[in-house]
């Protein structure tokens, strides 16, 4: 709803917005910071802080403790594993309902829902002694299976939403012109559903990649991904403002980037297609 | 157009998302159920026999249980609060025309993305520690004397951190919701001489009502299942313990696993009425 307005009320928006954005993003930009300085200068006042030398002395110290790569790897592996398992069960899933909706559809997308909605801490104790009898504790195995079932529903209904917006005419039209079931799957309705894939995998990926309950609660040394490693951190020994810095960066840089250009699919998957 | 034929290959294509996910929720379920009716200490004797209803009775009754009702209820509160009062003021404003809209939308939502231990531990260690923290070094620049925010202004400081994770969720669905208005509307309350605080109340507070209510009701099913902000900043003390910080407990660090799991029921019937509401609005779209 952008309307015209004089060049100064559209100043002091401009002034006012950027204020604001630049206080919700400063501890981001601090840690950034942050993490080029040594352990000496990190703690100092900010304004010693900002006068002090740079250094990548922590990403190099973060680096050579070579766990980090093994918990960045890990969450690597977590969260596209979880996503692309749960994107192949549910685009079966999405496009039978969204193409041949029965009477049933409208339920079982409800009741997909629903299973999202249950507290993980109510069924903390069965899944950890599930995964103690199955040997999947601390395993990545164990955690690529929970994280893909507890974002399974929101990955049916982003692409139950995106396979709706096909519209079914172009398939008739794909028919009477002789198309048969397989060409019509691999060349009319792929090309269109690409896209909407694409998006689901993106917002999933940054879901996984940022979930921490099951990923504190079901691993210790090896599986931990950046998550559970971070958490490390709580009860540190030493200087480590520096170290914690740079270990925080390299672990939501990535996601962060991921997420500026998922913001569409953020409102669209977060809120099951009620705002739109 | 749908066959018979084609019927049976769409219930097959469902199958599989539909088995793993009745699986999943029926299985755990069935066991917390069967625990919260046993007296079960894993590390000490492990199964010794049914209660009937004695841990539900217990839980209840045990002197956590209200003050981590209480802490619950003001963590979620305090941060819808803030969020949507906060979300509706930044939405209005990064609707109006400006330089740079695309870069302030990026600022404002980045903290959506940051993992939920790693703004734990920042906002715990680089801002708010007593001696070394952004805030410590800001109050002694005023001559006063630094706040132990963790452990003296527990709750607020949660809320904050927690608030500022959620106002990028709470603006971003707000916006969404304001730029879909129809312009026509607005312009016309201009021309009929409606102040801007009229055409507020009147035209995009009504129009915003169902995000406002979508954003509470999502809020609120993840807010009542935080858990790793508190475990890497205060892990439960200070009055910082929620319910569901209180089931951890009881089922991983004491391993009492009955009490723990009619808890666990608890939540789980408490999270249901709140998504109830959620489900009616999410359907209602779906007929359209």
């Amino acid at each position: 709803m952008a309307r015209a307005v004089s060049n100064r009320r559209k100043m002091l928006n401009t002034a006012l917005a950027w204020l604001v954005g630049l206080v919700i993003f400063f501890p981001i930009l601090w840690i950034i910071v942050l993490s080029f300085k040594t352990e000496g200068d990190a703690i100092r006042t900010p304004l010693e802080v900002l006068g002090s030398v740079w250094t990548l002395e922590s990403y190099a110290v973060v680096q050579d403790r070579s766990d980090y790569f093994k918990h960045f790897t890990n969450s690597v592996i977590i969260a596209l594993g979880s996503t692309l398992l749960g994107v192949l069960v549910a685009v079966p899933a999405a496009w039978s309902m969204a193409f041949v909706p029965s009477k049933r559809t409208r339920g079982i997308l409800m009741w997909m829902l629903s299973t999202k909605m249950l507290p993980a801490v109510g069924v903390l104790y069965p899944i950890y002694l599930l995964f103690i009898e199955l040997g999947l504790l601390d395993s990545r195995t164990g955690l690529v299976v929970v994280l893909m079932l507890i974002n399974l529903p929101i990955i049916v209904w982003m692409l139950y939403t995106y396979f709706r917006e096909i519209p079914a005419e172009i398939l008739e039209a794909a028919r009477m012109d002789g198309a048969s079931l397989r060409s019509e799957l691999l060349y009319v309705l792929t090309p269109m559903a690409i896209p909407g894939i694409a998006s689901t995998i993106l917002l999933n990926v940054i879901l996984a990649w940022n979930e921490a309950f099951w990923t504190l609660n079901l691993t210790a040394a090896k599986a931990a991904p950046l998550t559970a490693f971070i958490a490390s951190y709580s009860s540190p020994e030493g200087l480590f403002y520096a170290k914690l810095s740079a270990a925080s960066v390299m672990a939501i840089m990535p996601i962060l980037i991921m997420g500026w250009f998922s913001q569409k699919q953020l409102v669209r998957g977060l809120t099951f297609g009620a705002v739109k | 157009m749908a066959t018979q034929h084609s019927r049976s290959i769409a219930r097959l294509m469902i199958a599989p998302a539909t088995i793993l996910l009745l699986g999943w929720m029926l299985v755990p379920l069935t066991m917390t159920l069967y625990f919260s009716f046993k007296k079960y200490l894993p590390l000490r004797g492990g199964d010794l026999g049914w209660v009937g209803f004695d841990n539900y009775i217990r839980f209840i009754s045990s002197s956590s249980f209200w003050p981590a009702v209480g802490t619950t209820l003001i963590i979620v509160g305090g941060v819808l609060a803030i969020t949507v009062l906060l979300g509706i003021a930044l939405a209005l404003l990064l609707d109006q025309p400006l330089w740079g809209q695309g870069a302030v939308r990026i600022l404002v939502i980045a903290p959506f993305f940051v993992m939920p231990t790693v703004s734990g531990l920042v906002w715990k260690n680089m801002f708010m520690d007593p001696v070394n923290g952004f805030f410590a070094h800001l109050w002694r620049a005023f001559g006063a004397e630094p706040i132990q925010w963790l452990s003296h202004a527990s709750l607020p400081s949660l809320i904050a951190i927690l608030s500022w994770q959620w106002l990028p969720f709470a603006t971003l669905i707000l916006l969404t919701a304001i730029q879909s208005l129809d312009t026509e509307q607005l312009e016309a309350a201009e021309m009929d001489g409606a102040k801007p605080v009229r055409r507020f109340w009147h035209i995009i507070l009504p129009h915003l009502a169902r995000a406002i209510t979508v954003v509470v009701l999502i809020q609120t099913i993840f807010l009542l299942s935080i858990f790793a902000e508190i475990f890497v900043t205060t892990a439960g003390a200070f009055g910082t313990k929620t319910l569901t910080y209180l089931i951890f407990q009881r089922v991983l660090e004491s391993q009492n696993v009955g009490l723990g799991s009619a808890g666990g029921v608890y939540a789980i019937i408490l999270a249901n009425i709140v998504a109830i509401f959620l489900m009616r609005i999410v359907g209602k779209n779906l007929d359209k």
